[in-house]
């Protein structure tokens, strides 16, 4: 079966790179399922966006990505985020915590953008928001 | 003489001291060195993707965007200058700020009034210390600059450029805030751990530079297919991706010059703790030869003493 060449890079590291059947995300647009194959684009992923990436083994990768660029050429996925956390490195109470802090902070541009990365941190978790 | 000894004694203490700071202060440098290092490499991938996604869409969106005009009348421009927070760096800053001086005055003869955005202690007193005026300043982290460091400092200097498209001859335009009209940055780009060179650049307007070296990178037997200009589809369309992405794009350019700036001081200040405590042992090495000479004519005159005293007593015994 033909598999997706998928990179993920964050601004400071490459969070992970590898092959997968299919990366299903969401961009400003709306949902987007990207399978082998899939024709060239580029997309900016919605804020608080959470990036899953199908295995070949079956299992999902589960990235909270925040401010970030999607393209998918013939050789495969890039996903570039300003910041990118696996869902298992997300530790659920700070990031509830960072919600809460930033949602007191009022609505400057900052405290809003941190608002977002903490609800995309809950939501790569598995937690409602 | 006793009191000379003292003194060469107490100085080869105070050197030996002195040389040991150096030396710490060496290897520090050096551990960061590796670190700032591993740093730039690591942000090489969005660096290389980000170019790539902004070839791609410059082919295709139409390339009015304001980052991307020339300004006819540039007017007023932002300088940013790479400093560090803390000196023992040897010539290091002195290198960037001078850098700094050529290109203000080339801007002037152009006509156009540089405005000063400053990163690092060292450049902040310098221009205060001189009554230039800073437009604004940022510290604290020259050494292990983070990302929101740059994005900071990105967007202060984004807000300006924006501010800056309206303006005219009179001053600011319908927006009444006075923005400027180019961006510049003057870094020490680290080419080894011998060469730091100070560069300065323009961001923006920027050029997009066509980077082919992905292309090299593409493995073998997959390079056929990227030869030719892939069209993509875009979400949300071409424009509004290419006002999302050049912000992203130019604190990226800020957030690798930082990195760049980082490793070079690193690795100025490593060069100049080593040859200071070279020199440190070299002067010991002197002070400690003259302390042996003046030890060495305290005793000689001691014995001179003691001989020219018992000849003394003897002469006096045999004249009685």
């Amino acid at each position: 079966m033909a598999t997706l060449q998928v990179e993920l890079v964050a601004v400071e590291k490459m969070i992970w790179s590898g092959e997968a059947s299919m990366v299903i995300t969401r961009t400003t647009e709306g949902e987007l399922g990207v399978l082998p194959g899939h024709a060239p684009l580029l997309g900016e992923l919605a804020p608080g966006g959470v990036v899953r990436i199908r295995r070949e083994s079956g299992e999902d990768l589960v990235v909270a990505a925040h401010g970030g660029f999607l393209s998918v050429t013939e050789r495969g996925v890039s996903i570039l985020a300003e910041t990118a956390e696996l869902a298992t490195d997300i530790d659920v109470e700070r990031a509830r915590e960072a919600l809460r802090r930033a949602e007191a902070a009022g609505d400057d541009p900052e405290a809003l953008a941190a608002a977002r990365r903490a609800e995309s941190r809950l939501r790569a978790a598995g937690q409602d928001v | 003489m006793a009191g000379s000894l003292r003194a060469l004694r107490r100085r080869i203490r105070s050197t030996q001291s002195t040389k040991k700071i150096f030396s710490a202060q060496e290897l520090i440098a050096g551990a960061r060195i590796v670190r700032a290092q591993n740093r730039v490499e690591a942000s090489k991938p969005y660096a290389r993707e980000i170019t790539r996604v902004l070839s791609a869409l410059a082919g295709a969106a139409s390339l009015d965007h304001p980052l991307l005009t020339e300004r006819t009348s540039a007017r007023r421009v932002a300088v940013l200058v790479i400093t560090s927070d803390r000196g023992f760096a040897g010539s290091y800053n002195v290198n960037v700020l001078r850098r700094t001086e050529e290109l203000l005055g080339l801007l002037r003869q152009e006509g156009k009034e540089p405005l000063l955005y400053v990163i690092g202690r060292k450049g902040e007193t310098y221009y205060r210390f001189r009554d230039r005026a800073v437009q604004d300043s940022w510290t604290g982290f020259s050494e292990q600059p983070g990302y929101a460091d740059a994005q900071e400092v990105g967007r202060v200097l984004i807000d300006a450029f924006t501010a800056g498209a309206d303006d005219d001859e009179s001053g600011a335009g319908v927006d009444g805030i006075e923005g400027v009209d180019e961006l510049h940055i003057v870094y020490t780009e680290f080419r080894s751990l011998l060469a730091q060179v100070p560069v300065a650049n323009r961001m923006a307007p920027l050029v997009v530079e066509e980077v082919d070296e992905f292309r090299d990178e593409a493995p073998a037997g997959q390079g056929g297919t990227s030869d030719v200009p892939t069209s993509y589809d875009f979400e949300p369309s071409a424009e509004e991706l290419l006002d999302a992405l050049l912000p992203k794009y130019i604190t990226t350019r800020i957030y690798a010059a930082l990195l760049e700036a980082a490793a070079s001081e690193s690795a100025s200040r490593r060069r100049a703790m080593k040859s200071a405590s070279d020199n440190a042992e070299e002067l010991a090495k002197n002070l400690a030869r003259q302390a042996n000479q003046a030890r060495q004519a305290e005793i000689t005159q001691e014995i001179s003493e003691i001989v020219g005293g018992a000849d003394a007593l003897v002469t006096a015994g045999s004249d009685n």
